[in-house]
């Protein structure tokens, strides 16, 4: 991991009317870290992440994602980021091929490049076999697979991951958690949410947010130690309702 | 009076969702039905519930024959779906009402039932179903499933995209449910829930791999299960998936579970394999077996013995 930072947050703050749903939240991530960004239903997580990626206007504060302003350039933002999450991932009645295709039509990428890359993906994901088949009979953790590596056909410096992994099977849960190392590994950033408290172990830091606020932001072996606690699952639950 | 399966199969065209399934849950139990996405659970709610036909197999709903009684079945169950599937623009009293009145009955005369969760989206009770928070929703929909004071109680996937503070919240009020003589059959994918139940079946492809208490289930487990750390989680799984004996190597929270195909395995061994390839800290002990250890192991063998 590099010190260089890919995402650098100041006081970031979102209003809707009466109700402040994020209050002023600071922090950074690092180039090829792996950022797992947590917090109970409705603590404003999406909210939060909805402005990182460019889709929200902040009411005040500060965010820089790949270098861009979320505020004032965040067509930038959108082009360096990949994006994906459990209820948008694919359209079930294209193919394989035909999504790849669709997604690196959206993404700006040549014929040539979809082309070459459509190759690396399906041996990569070994999906040869189903190459041709509608996305919609795949089951779900194949789906997430692929909707996770065509977030990064177009090489985002970040990719955000939401809720990537609920409902999947515990053995293609963990294959997909390899997928992001290697990831990461390159270099990629990784931001991405959870309810499984074991992935979030598997993070570089971990954030929790609490009613709008972050409230704690560590790693997760000096998060464990700081609650006096053994487990992720008991940082959480220490902070979400102050057991 | 609880709930009885025998040889229960469905298929959807080529798709085998249910593969004789046979089980039973006594009267007043708490059993959950654990696997992930695509097993074939919310097909099994949908039969027991005299929603869908089975195209072989009989079942039994509190002593009454899926088919013949479906009528009578559909009065003493509960059934709170996967999807959200209450009237979003009707308010939180008003859906509870409707439903109530559905079954013949009103708010009062179950109210004693619902109370402890009740209460806690009453403040909201003007508010459009539509417009509740997950777990919110999660709460009135437990509590319809509830009004006409069902035998039986399934509840598909109730926690699935809940954190884990309203998933334990969730899981007490389902303990305080059971203590008032209701059967439960719920389903999860999340294995850490599955401890909370008096048994469990796993299930994967339409086929029960195992049923058991959560205890048995680990505690039969064959299987010495190690726990692997070292200065680089990235590198030490790509290693051990080298290493010669190697069968299975899964990430698990801040460990890698190994397990090994040699019965004589000698954890030094690998440790001085694991030094050698560079590691540092490296930290090798026998975990304890979970759930989720056992579900993954039952999976790869099926998926093994098929192909």
């Amino acid at each position: 991991m590099s010190s260089e930072k890919v995402i650098e947050v100041e006081n970031l703050t979102k209003k809707f009317g009466d109700f402040t749903a994020v209050k002023g939240i600071s922090f950074e991530v690092k180039k090829g870290e792996i950022f797992g960004f947590l917090g109970a239903n409705g603590a404003g997580k999406t909210t939060a992440m909805k402005m990182l990626i460019g889709i929200s206007k902040p009411s005040s504060g500060e965010a820089t994602v790949a270098g861009f302003d979320v505020k004032t350039n965040s067509e930038m933002v959108k082009k360096s980021i990949g994006y994906m999450s459990q209820r948008f991932s694919m359209y079930d009645d294209l193919t394989i091929k035909e999504n790849i295709t669709f997604f690196g039509g959206i993404y700006g990428l040549s014929r040539k490049q979809i082309k070459e890359k459509t190759k690396v993906l399906i041996q990569e994901l070994q999906l040869q076999e189903v190459a041709g088949k509608l996305v919609g009979s795949l089951p779900l953790g194949w789906k997430q697979k692929l909707a996770f590596s065509v977030s990064l056909l177009h090489e985002p410096k970040i990719v955000f991951l939401d809720e990537p992994t609920g409902g999947v099977d515990p053995i293609t849960r963990r294959q997909f958690w390899e997928l992001i190392y290697a990831e990461a590994h390159k270099g990629t950033t990784i931001f991405v949410t959870t309810h499984y408290m074991d992935e979030a172990e598997y993070c570089d830091r971990v954030s929790i947010m609490v009613d709008g606020v972050i409230e704690a932001l560590d790693s997760p072996g000096k998060l464990k130690e700081q609650f006096k606690t053994d487990s992720m699952e008991g940082v959480f639950l220490k902070l979400a309702r102050g057991l | 009076m609880g709930i009885t399966l025998q040889h229960i199969s469905k298929s959807y065209k080529k798709v085998k969702a249910l593969d004789d399934v046979s089980f039973e849950v006594n009267p007043g139990e708490l059993f959950g039905l654990i696997g992930p996405d695509g097993a074939g659970k919310t097909t099994l709610f949908r039969i027991l519930t005299t929603l869908l036909i089975p195209d072989q197999g009989m079942a039994r709903v509190v002593g009454l024959d899926l088919i013949k009684d479906y009528k009578a079945i559909r009065k003493s169950v509960g059934y709170m779906p996967g999807r959200f599937s209450l009237y979003q623009d009707l308010s939180v009293e008003e859906n509870l009402n409707f439903f109530a009145t559905v079954f013949g009955t009103s708010i009062e005369e179950n109210y004693d039932l619902i109370k402890d969760i009740y209460l806690q989206i009453a403040p909201f009770k003007d508010r459009r179903a539509g417009k509740l928070s997950g777990g919110m929703k999660q709460k009135l929909a437990l509590s319809c499933a509830l009004i006409h004071k069902p035998k039986v109680l399934f509840l598909d996937e109730p926690t699935t995209g809940v954190d884990p503070v309203s998933r334990k919240e969730f899981w007490e009020m389902l303990k305080r449910l059971k203590e008032k003589g209701i059967t439960i059959l719920v389903s999860t994918p999340y294995m850490d829930e599955a401890a909370l139940c008096d048994r469990i079946a796993l299930i994967q492809e339409g086929k029960i791999l195992e049923i058991a208490t959560p205890e048995n289930i680990v505690n039969n487990h064959p299987k010495t299960i190690y726990n692997v750390s070292t200065n680089n989680t990235y590198q030490l799984i790509q290693d051990l998936k080298e290493y010669p004996g190697n069968q299975s190597v899964f990430a698990f929270g801040e460990f890698i579970h190994y397990t090994d195909v040699d019965k004589a395995f000698n954890p030094e061994d690998l440790k001085n394999h694991l030094t050698q390839k560079n590691h540092q800290q490296v930290e090798i002990h026998p975990a304890e077996v979970t759930i989720e250890d056992v579900f993954m192991d039952l999976a790869s063998e099926h998926k093994t013995v098929k192909n």
